[in-house]
């Protein structure tokens, strides 16, 4: 699985300042330490506004760091010139612009500028290049298509194939997921991380998608709204309850539990007792119970049970002598037992 | 950039380009067949008066039309470029009128020897400082637009402050004209019409290496221009020193533009249709092949308005910026409408699928 690399870091920060100069301004977020090796999936989480933005163009140097240093493949970003930093981390940033004619090609052989002529002329091995990064996100057969008509997740995978064609030991994504559906977003979370894996390249990535990053990342990289970063693996961050800490707001909260976020009103707040086979029929009552903000019990505990069953192929209840079928029936009820 | 089969338009268009060319000799108050242009053209005609009208008058004329047409539309192009809009261009946003700015401070508020003799007395050298003032003209509000761009993304309120900058230099104009003599306000009444005719034999020189000086830049910067399609951010990410490649891309707009208004007026229009007109005729946005491919069309929009500028015949001539306005402004409302249709679609679309949490 993963192979960590043997060459330079690709990414280090040492105590690194980040924000925008000015006079009086304090830095957003000081002190930053970090290390992604090859092979390494990072993913970078925090509510709006904690600085992630900062943190990422800071640094692949799009924005100076106030103080600290950023090294790239062992060389502190200040003595890399721009062209040669094109050739050690690749960007991809959702910014929308009108690609006019640009084909998904075209896109992807992007990331051959840095190696290209004056002219920007493609060779033999550059044009097999970018086929096989076209391929690796899965748009193999459209590369003629024109990428102002491709879906928003497709787009998103074509800058990823022009990230991967431009060979970089580290590639940084800012919020690859923004604007893309569930299964899309899955899509580009299990892309990256095959690029850590079996790629081997260190890969760096922000997201506002925590379900997904506790599930895919190697690291997570927690900005709370403090702008204090806290890295670890996610389940630690998790456990700790630093995730809980960077995110509970008013009106929801963090469940380590299940590692989602959930309401923070109680609803019914029933104590119940799932009785019954185990199996996806009582998984998802528990699930219900959930989320009407019910509290379920151990067995033998002082709670009303629920028995479910299966009647006629369909999930039944009962609760109290009463006898339902179907989870929104058994919700009905639920809310008619109401305490109040 | 992988290359579309853009040889073919290329050749169809220099093609329309060489026979405009010819009509436009042949065209006007006197009609010249097309034996006698060619015969004129290679030194034996048998008639002198058509050698001369052919020599003196129209080849110049026409050559300028070329140049120009090309020139604007280049110009054009790199502005559509470096400031993702469309409807961005030499005249729309505010150049054509910095441009004037300048050529108004040389003519009229040139010294006691200043004026129509500045130019007719100093010939090319007269029209050389009248380029410089107009390519400093352009220089200054492209800067000024830059540095509000900087700060400003929406394509519409740059074109609005384009639009500010132009009456700007309107007032600061009619404020020199009110104080100029007659004389000179006349000799900047007539160039403020826009004509191809102007430029004479020995004044060609100038304006054709203003031109290629213009286009050297430009197809120096056709890496990063490229580049610059999909941002800026982006195309520094690819190692582009995206400060110096705008800046030279628009030093070489501002030659251009500025060039082709000191000598044929404020052109309107073709720098925004042409460039548009090339990407749809070559279905591609890879400045490689558009630079020539906006050159062949402007210089085949321009030849063709200045045909049609001599449709009268018998001696009258119609001003030029009509005619391409009547052309041109068609054209970019069209473009403007399907733009911002388009830009409807996209906002929807990604209302629809904002992200939680």
């Amino acid at each position: 699985m993963r192979a960590p690399g043997n060459g330079p870091l690709p990414l280090r920060a040492k105590k690194l300042a980040i924000g925008w100069k000015g006079r009086g301004r304090e830095p957003l977020s000081s002190g930053i330490d970090l290390v992604v090796d090859s092979g390494d999936f990072a993913v970078l989480v925090g509510p709006n506004g904690s600085g992630k933005s900062t943190l990422l163009r800071t640094l692949v140097g799009l924005q100076p760091a106030l103080s600290g240093s950023v090294e790239l493949c062992g060389t502190e970003l200040r003595r890399i010139s721009v062209e040669e930093r094109a050739t050690r981390v690749a960007c991809v940033f959702t910014d929308r612009a009108d690609s006019g004619y640009l084909s998904v090609f075209d896109v992807a052989a992007f990331g051959r500028y840095p190696y290209t002529d004056s002219r920007n002329r493609l060779g033999p091995e550059d044009a097999a290049l970018v086929e096989r990064s076209i391929a690796a996100v899965g748009l193999a057969g459209l590369e003629d298509r024109r990428f102002s008509e491709l879906s928003d997740g497709e787009r998103q995978k074509a800058l990823v194939a022009r990230a991967i064609a431009q060979d970089c030991p580290l590639l940084v994504l800012d919020e690859p997921t923004a604007f893309l559906d569930a299964p899309a977003r899955v899509e580009i979370f299990h892309l990256a991380r095959v690029l850590a894996h079996s790629g081997g390249k260190a890969v760096v990535f922000s997201t506002h998608d925590i379900d997904q990053a506790l599930r895919y990342a190697d690291t997570l990289l927690l900005m709370d709204r403090g702008h204090r970063l806290e890295k670890g693996a996610p389940e630690d961050l998790a456990v700790s309850g630093a995730i809980g800490r960077a995110f509970d707001g008013e009106s929801f909260r963090f469940d380590v539990s299940t590692g989602s976020f959930r309401s923070a009103e109680r609803g019914i707040g029933l104590k119940v007792e799932l009785v019954g086979p185990e199996g996806p029929i009582k998984d998802w009552t528990g699930r219900l119970l959930e989320r009407l903000g019910c509290t379920v019990c151990r067995a033998g505990s002082e709670a009303s049970a629920i028995r479910v069953s299966l009647l006629d192929d369909r999930p039944a209840f009962e609760l109290g002598g009463r006898l339902v079928q179907g989870y929104s029936e058994l919700a009905r009820l639920l809310e008619e037992l109401l305490p109040d | 950039m992988k290359k579309v089969s853009s040889i073919l338009p290329l050749v169809a268009l220099a093609a329309a380009a060489l026979a405009l060319f010819l009509a436009d000799l042949a065209i006007g108050s006197v009609h010249i067949p097309l034996a006698g242009v060619i015969q004129s053209l290679e030194n034996r005609s048998p008639d002198p008066v058509w050698k001369s009208i052919v020599l003196v008058f129209r080849l110049p004329k026409a050559i300028t039309a070329a140049l120009a047409g090309g020139a604007l539309a280049v110009s054009g192009l790199i502005l559509q470029t470096v400031f993702r809009n469309p409807l961005a261009g030499p005249d729309s946003l505010g150049i054509g009128a910095g441009a004037s700015i300048g050529v108004a401070l040389v003519v009229l508020a040139a010294g006691s020897t200043g004026g129509a003799a500045f130019l007719a007395g100093l010939g090319s050298a007269g029209y050389s400082a009248l380029a410089l003032a107009a390519s400093a003209g352009a220089f200054a509000v492209l800067f000024l637009i830059l540095i509000v761009a900087r700060r400003v993304e929406n394509s519409v309120t740059l074109l609005i402050i384009g639009l500010l900058i132009g009456y700007l230099a309107g007032s600061l104009v009619s404020l020199l004209v009110y104080s100029g003599s007659p004389q000179k306000v006349q000799v900047y009444l007539g160039w403020t019409y826009g004509s191809f005719s102007a430029v004479t034999a020995d004044q060609l020189p100038v304006l054709g290496g203003a031109i290629a000086i213009g286009y050297a830049l430009t197809l120096g910067a056709t890496k990063p221009l490229n580049a610059l399609l999909l941002g800026e951010r982006f195309a520094e990410t690819l190692g582009v020193r995206v400060k110096g490649a705008r800046y030279r891309a628009l030093t070489a707009a501002a030659i251009l533009a500025g060039a082709v208004t000191a000598f044929c007026g404020p052109v309107a229009f073709l720098g925004i249709a042409a460039p548009q007109a090339a990407r749809r005729v070559f279905r591609s946005s890879d400045h490689a092949v558009l630079i020539p491919g906006a050159a062949l069309v402007g210089a085949v929009l321009a030849l063709a308005a200045d045909i049609v500028s001599q449709a009268p015949g018998q001696g009258s001539v119609l001003p030029l910026n009509p005619i391409l306005a009547l052309v041109g402004a068609p054209i970019i409302l069209s473009l403007f409408i399907r733009g911002s249709r388009a830009q409807g679609s996209r906002d929807r679309g990604s209302r629809a699928q904002g992200n939680v949490p």
